[in-house]
C-alpha cells in the first residue's frame, strides 16, 4: 500500500501546471468563455499534441493507455485551472465508453479521431424529468420500417454537457420497456447534423456549455448501436461512475486552489490594524476547510482506484460514498472561501467566485451529495 | 498509488488474527463487545497475554523489547485487536511515558522502567492537567522543590485516568518560577505509594469511576526520577502529545462500533419494520460510514507519510478531530437507536456477572452512559479547538 504517484504521473502534472499558469490565465479564460464554442480549439489541439486526449485509450486503439489514477492527476490540475474544454465529455465519458463497449469498427474509426483532436463527443443521457435516476429513459429507438437494420429515434435529452459543440453524440434510448425499467436500454451514435436532431446550446453558471437535445424521427444505421442492444444500463452506470471519479478529482483541485487563495487573503487583508488571519474564529474556519479537503482527497483517491474494479457492488458503493463526501466538502469549502473573502468574494472580479461556482455545479452533476448519501444508504439494505 | 495491502502484510494480518482468535479469552471479548465494565484485571489479563507473545509494545523498537513493526504493521495490528473486541491496551505506559523514557531518559531509567511497563508490573497514569491548567497546560502550578538529592512535590493533578489502579505517575511539575512558563517545567516520575500522594475519585456522567484527582503533599521524589534535564519538561511533553494524537483516530474500533450500530438498528422496531429500514435513521448511519471511509484513507496517508519520516506532524491533529467526531456520532446514534429505552440508568447491569432483569434490550444497557462518557473525546488529549489552533499555526502558518 502506498500513495505515491509515478514519475510519469508527476511529470504530466508538472507540465500541465505550467500550461495552466502560462497559457490559461484568468484573463485568457475570459476570452475563451466569450467565444462561439465557449472553449478553445487551440487549447484542444494542444491537449491532443501532448497526448492528453489519448489518456485511457489503449495503445492498440491508437492511445497511450493509462488508468484512472493518471486521469485523477489531470483532473486535479484542470480543477485548479478551471479548464472549460470538453475533456470530461469527450475523453472520460465518450472515449471511455467506446473503449469499454464499442465495436471494433467503431473503435478503429473514432478513437484515432478523438486522439487527434478532430472529434469531440457528448453523452446525451439524462432527461428532463429523470433528475439523477439512471434508468429513467423515455427516449425511444424503434426498428426502422424502411431500413431493416436501422433505427428511428424519438425523444429529448436535457443538460447535455458540451452537446452544442460535439461532433458526435452518444444517445441512450429505450428499445423496450418503460422509463425506470432496468432492461431495454440501448446506446447509439448520433450525428448532430442528421435530419430531425435539434440542439439548443446555452452557457452554464460555471462557464461551461450544455445543450437541450430533441430527436424527431432521427434515422440511425444499425452499426450506430454501441454495445449490446437492451443492456445499456450497466454501461451507462459505469460511464457515469468514471465521470464521478473525474469530477471528484477536479473538485479536489478546485478546493486546493481555493484554500491557497483564501489563506493568502487571510495573511494580507488587514482590518482593525491586523491581518484578519490573526483572528481565531477565521483560523478555525480555515482548519475546518483544510480537514474537509483532506477527507475529500482521500475519497477522490479511493474513487480512482476503485472505478475500474470488476466488482460492480463495490464500485457502486465506493463511488456513491466519494461523490457524497466530496460534494459535502465542496459545498463547505466553496461557501466558506467566499465568506472569508468578504465582499470581493461575491463578485466576478476574483477567481474565488468562479471556483465556488464550479464546485457548486460539480455537486449538481451526476447526483449531489444528498442523492449519493441516499444511494449509499439504500445499498446497505439492498 | 496502490491501496492494496501487500501479500506479506496480508499474511501478517492473518497471523495476528489467528493469534487473537486463539488467545483472547471469550469472556473478556464478550465484556468488550457488550460494553460491560472492565476492571483492572481485565486490562492486565490481555496486557500479559500480549506481553508473553512479545507483542505488547507494538510501537517500540526491538532494542527496548518492542516488536519493531513498521507503521503499516502497527495499523493492521490495532485494527485486528479492535475488530476482535480485545480490551484496549492502555496507552499511559507503553504509548505515553515509554517513548519519553526511550528518547530522553537515562540508561538506568530505561533498564528499570521499560521492562516493567512491558510486563504490566507497573500501571502508569498521566499527571498533566491541573484545575487551573487545562488547555493552557504550561500554566501548571504543581511545585517540585529541589532539596539535596530529592524533590519535594506539592500540588494537585486532575482528570487522571485510572489513577486508582496506578503504581506510578508521570508528572509535569514546576521547578522554576522566574522564567517563561514553558521554561520552568520538569518531567518527574513518581511512585504512587510514596507518602503524601492521595487519590480522590471523580465520577463521570455515566456514573463510572474512570478519572481522579491526585494530590501531592510534601511528596519526596529521588532526583534519579527526573527525566532528562531540569526545566526541559515542556519539550518532552510536546513530544509525548505528538505520539498520543497519532493513535487517536480510532478507525479500528469505530469500524466495530459501526457494525454494532447496524446490528442494533436492525433489531430495533420502527413503524411496521426495523429502524434500519427507516431511511431517515439509516441515512445518518450512512453519513458516519462515509466519513469513516474517508478517515481510514486519510489515516493511511498520514501513516505512509510518517514511514517516509515526515511525521508525526500537525496532520495528527486532523486525525484526532475527525476521529473523535466520528466516535461521538456513533455513540450518539447507538443511544438514539434505543428510543425510550435510552432512559433507564442500570448501573448494576454494567457488571458482566449481573443476573437480574434489565429494562429494554440487553444490548441497550451501556449505550446512554457510553454516549455521556464519550463527550470526553473532543476534550481530552488537547481539545478539538486546540487541535484547530495547531492546524492553523503549524500547517497553515496563521
Amino acid at each position: 500500500m502506498h500513495f505515491k504517484f509515478s514519475e510519469e504521473q508527476e511529470q504530466l502534472r508538472e507540465s500541465l501546471l505550467r500550461f495552466v499558469q502560462q497559457d490559461y490565465s484568468f484573463e485568457k479564460r475570459r476570452e475563451i468563455l466569450a467565444s462561439t464554442d465557449g472553449h478553445s480549439r487551440t487549447v484542444w489541439q494542444h491537449f491532443a499534441d501532448v497526448g492528453l486526449l489519448s489518456l485511457g485509450i489503449p495503445e492498440d486503439d491508437g492511445g497511450l493507455g493509462g488508468n484512472a489514477v493518471d486521469l485523477l492527476r489531470v483532473m486535479e490540475v484542470f480543477g485548479r485551472g478551471l479548464i472549460v474544454e470538453p475533456y470530461l465529455s469527450t475523453v472520460v465519458l465518450g472515449a471511455g465508453l467506446l473503449v469499454r463497449c464499442g465495436s471494433a469498427a467503431q473503435k478503429s474509426q473514432l478513437l484515432p479521431e478523438i486522439v487527434a483532436g478532430s472529434k469531440r463527443l457528448a453523452l446525451a443521457h439524462f432527461e428532463a424529468s429523470a433528475r439523477y435516476e439512471l434508468s429513467h429513459v423515455a427516449t425511444t429507438a424503434q426498428k426502422d420500417a424502411h431500413d431493416k437494420s436501422g433505427y428511428v429515434l424519438n425523444g429529448s435529452k436535457s443538460v447535455v454537457l458540451h452537446g452544442g459543440s460535439a461532433d458526435l453524440l452518444i444517445v441512450s434510448t429505450r428499445t423496450s420497456g418503460k422509463p425506470h425499467d432496468t432492461a431495454g436500454l440501448s446506446l447509439f451514435l448520433v450525428d448532430p447534423k442528421a435530419k430531425g436532431v435539434g440542439l439548443h446550446s446555452y452557457p452554464t453558471h460555471d462557464g461551461h456549455r450544455a445543450a437541450e437535445l430533441t430527436l424527431k424521427n432521427v434515422h440511425v444505421p444499425g452499426d450506430a448501436l454501441i454495445g449490446k442492444k437492451g443492456s445499456g444500463l450497466a454501461e451507462i452506470e459505469h460511464t457515469v461512475q468514471t465521470g464521478i471519479a473525474a469530477v471528484c478529482a477536479e473538485a479536489v483541485g478546485v478546493m486546493d486552489a481555493l484554500v491557497e487563495a483564501t489563506l493568502a487573503y487571510l495573511k494580507t487583508r488587514k482590518q482593525f490594524g491586523v491581518p484578519i488571519g490573526s483572528f481565531q474564529v477565521l483560523q478555525h474556519r480555515m482548519a475546518d476547510m483544510v480537514m474537509q479537503v483532506e477527507q475529500a482527497r482521500s475519497m477522490a483517491y479511493l474513487a480512482s482506484v476503485k472505478v475500474d474494479s470488476g466488482d460492480a457492488d463495490e464500485r457502486r458503493r465506493t463511488l456513491a460514498a466519494a461523490k457524497a463526501v466530496v460534494g459535502q466538502a465542496a459545498r463547505f469549502v466553496g461557501q466558506q472561501a467566499v465568506q472569508l473573502h468578504g465582499g470581493i468574494g461575491v463578485t466576478e472580479e476574483l477567481a474565488v467566485g468562479h471556483y465556488f461556482k464550479r464546485l457548486t455545479l460539480i455537486n449538481a452533476t451526476f447526483g449531489d451529495a444528498d442523492h449519493h448519501l441516499g444511494a449509499f444508504s439504500d445499498l446497505m439494505v439492498a | 498509488m496502490d491501496l492494496n495491502f501487500t501479500a506479506e502484510e496480508q499474511g501478517f494480518r492473518a497471523d495476528v488474527r489467528k493469534f487473537i482468535d486463539k488467545n483472547l479469552p471469550a469472556a473478556l471479548r464478550d465484556k468488550v463487545l457488550q460494553g460491560k465494565r472492565l476492571g483492572r484485571d481485565d486490562y492486565l489479563t490481555w496486557h500479559k497475554i500480549l506481553h508473553k507473545q512479545g507483542w505488547l509494545a507494538s510501537t517500540w523498537p526491538v532494542e527496548f523489547g518492542g516488536t519493531g513493526w513498521n507503521a503499516t504493521q502497527q495499523y493492521i495490528f490495532e485494527e485486528e485487536c479492535a475488530d476482535a473486541a480485545a480490551p484496549m491496551i492502555l496507552p499511559f505506559g507503553p504509548r505515553m511515558v515509554a517513548p519519553v523514557i526511550m528518547k530522553f531518559g537515562n540508561p538506568a531509567q530505561q533498564e528499570y522502567f521499560l521492562p516493567r511497563i512491558l510486563s504490566g508490573e507497573h500501571w502508569w497514569c498521566q499527571g498533566y492537567s491541573e484545575p487551573g491548567a487545562g488547555s493552557d497546560l504550561a500554566s501548571l502550578k504543581c511545585r517540585a522543590e529541589r532539596q539535596g538529592d530529592k524533590y519535594v512535590v506539592n500540588g494537585q493533578k486532575t482528570w487522571t485516568t485510572l489513577a486508582q489502579h496506578a503504581d506510578w505517575i508521570f508528572c509535569l511539575v514546576r521547578t522554576a518560577t522566574d522564567v517563561r512558563a514553558q521554561e520552568g517545567i520538569s518531567f518527574l516520575l513518581i511512585d504512587m505509594k510514596t507518602p503524601g500522594v492521595s487519590v480522590r475519585p471523580i465520577i463521570m456522567l455515566d456514573g463510572e469511576h474512570e478519572i481522579n484527582e491526585v494530590w501531592f503533599e510534601n511528596v519526596e521524589v529521588p532526583v534519579q526520577n527526573l527525566v532528562g534535564e531540569e526545566n526541559k519538561g515542556w519539550t518532552y511533553a510536546k513530544y509525548l502529545l505528538g505520539h498520543e494524537r497519532t493513535g487517536n483516530a480510532g478507525v479500528g474500533f469505530c469500524k466495530r462500533w459501526l457494525k454494532q450500530l447496524k446490528k442494533i438498528a436492525s433489531k430495533q422496531p420502527s413503524g411496521s419494520g426495523t429502524l434500519f429500514k427507516d431511511a431517515r435513521f439509516r441515512d445518518r448511519i450512512a453519513q458516519v460510514e462515509i466519513d469513516l471511509m474517508a478517515l481510514e484513507i486519510t489515516n493511511l496517508r498520514v501513516i505512509a507519510a510518517e514511514s517516509e519520516k515526515k511525521g508525526p506532524g500537525p496532520e495528527a491533529s486532523m486525525l484526532k478531530v475527525k476521529g473523535t467526531e466520528i466516535q461521538q456520532a456513533l455513540t450518539e446514534l447507538m443511544m438514539q437507536a434505543l428510543g425510550h429505552h435510552a432512559l433507564p440508568y442500570q448501573h448494576a447491569a454494567m457488571d458482566a456477572g449481573f443476573r437480574g432483569t434489565v429494562v429494554g434490550p440487553d444490548f441497550g444497557v451501556p449505550m446512554t452512559g457510553h454516549y455521556f462518557n464519550f463527550r470526553k473525546a473532543s476534550i481530552y488529549a488537547g481539545s478539538n479547538e486546540i487541535q484547530r489552533n495547531i492546524i492553523s499555526k503549524m500547517m497553515l502558518g496563521l
